[in-house]
């Protein structure tokens, strides 16, 4: 607060005197200005000048992101990823060779290079190749993004590894779920029954297969 | 499972993205071995504190938790 002061104090002060004198002051000043209007709304940082000189404009949420790297002009030979979950963030740009993901369309297996795509995901095997390491993830459903620079982001809501399935739970809800399904009578119960045989079947085919 | 309609199963039944994701995800979470299934239920749980407005003046609060329905 005593900073801001004294920058008030100096900038009148100086402004009594020559323009000059006020300009070779500021310079510092106006030159950071004029940085953060490179990555800013140009038009708001005018805006913002006329109202309020002394004032560094505030800087949004988008100046304190890092941008994505630029496509590269050769292609690079790993796939960056992240891999993210509303809890915890399992992949965060890990350079892995290649990422198969269980896209509603099918299977699709995510190169580096590949074409900028949006992909919904359904109930699934994730698995993520680097070298001879394959890791495994069962997910529930989300989004696949992949940017044209070799970046994929992958969303899901629930993910858990392989080894942490229980075989005999899923058994069970296979088969109640497809019990519900027979017996279901509105639109909406037969819906849910279907999503949990498809969930049901989906993990008994990540465990056997 | 792979739909090639223009609209999935679920939504044509009136069910939203979310509601479908998170039923998925439910259902998923209750495939899981103890104790990695207790922790996962545990993460999704809600609280709320619920107060009655009476006679112009609110009641005594009380604590209602929802675990997620499977």
């Amino acid at each position: 607060m005593f900073r801001q002061v004294a920058h008030r104090i100096l900038t009148r002060s100086t402004t009594t005197y020559s323009a000059g004198a006020a300009a070779t002051i500021r310079r510092p000043y106006s030159t950071e200005v004029v940085a953060d209007a490179s990555s800013g709304d140009s038009a708001f940082v005018e805006a913002w000048k006329k109202v309020a000189p002394n004032i560094d404009p505030p800087k949004t949420p988008i100046q304190y992101m890092e941008p994505r790297p630029p496509t590269p002009s050769t292609l690079p030979s790993k796939l960056t990823v992240n891999f993210v979950l509303p809890y915890s963030a399992e992949l965060s740009k890990a350079e892995v060779d290649m990422v198969i993901v269980p896209a509603t369309t099918g299977q699709m297996g995510i190169l580096p290079g590949h074409v900028p795509t949006i992909a919904e995901l359904k109930p699934g095997l994730l698995s993520v190749h680097e070298g001879n390491d394959v890791k495994k993830y069962f997910i529930s459903s989300g989004f696949a993004f992949v940017h044209s620079n070799s970046y994929a982001d992958i969303l899901a809501v629930e993910a858990i590894p392989l080894d942490r399935i229980d075989q005999a739970q899923v058994q069970k809800g296979l088969s109640e779920f497809t019990q519900k399904l027979n017996s279901a009578s509105t639109d909406l119960d037969k819906a849910e029954a279907q999503i949990g045989v498809d969930v049901h079947s989906a993990l008994n085919s990540a465990l056997t297969g | 499972m792979a739909s090639t309609a223009a609209v999935p199963f679920w939504r044509s039944a009136g069910m939203t993205y979310i509601t479908y994701s998170n039923i998925c995800a439910n259902l998923v979470r209750n495939c899981l071995k103890e104790p990695y299934k207790s922790e996962a239920i545990s993460r999704e749980k809600v609280h709320f504190s619920v107060t009655k407005w009476a006679d112009g003046k609110p009641q005594k609060p009380t604590i209602r938790s929802d675990s997620p329905e499977d």
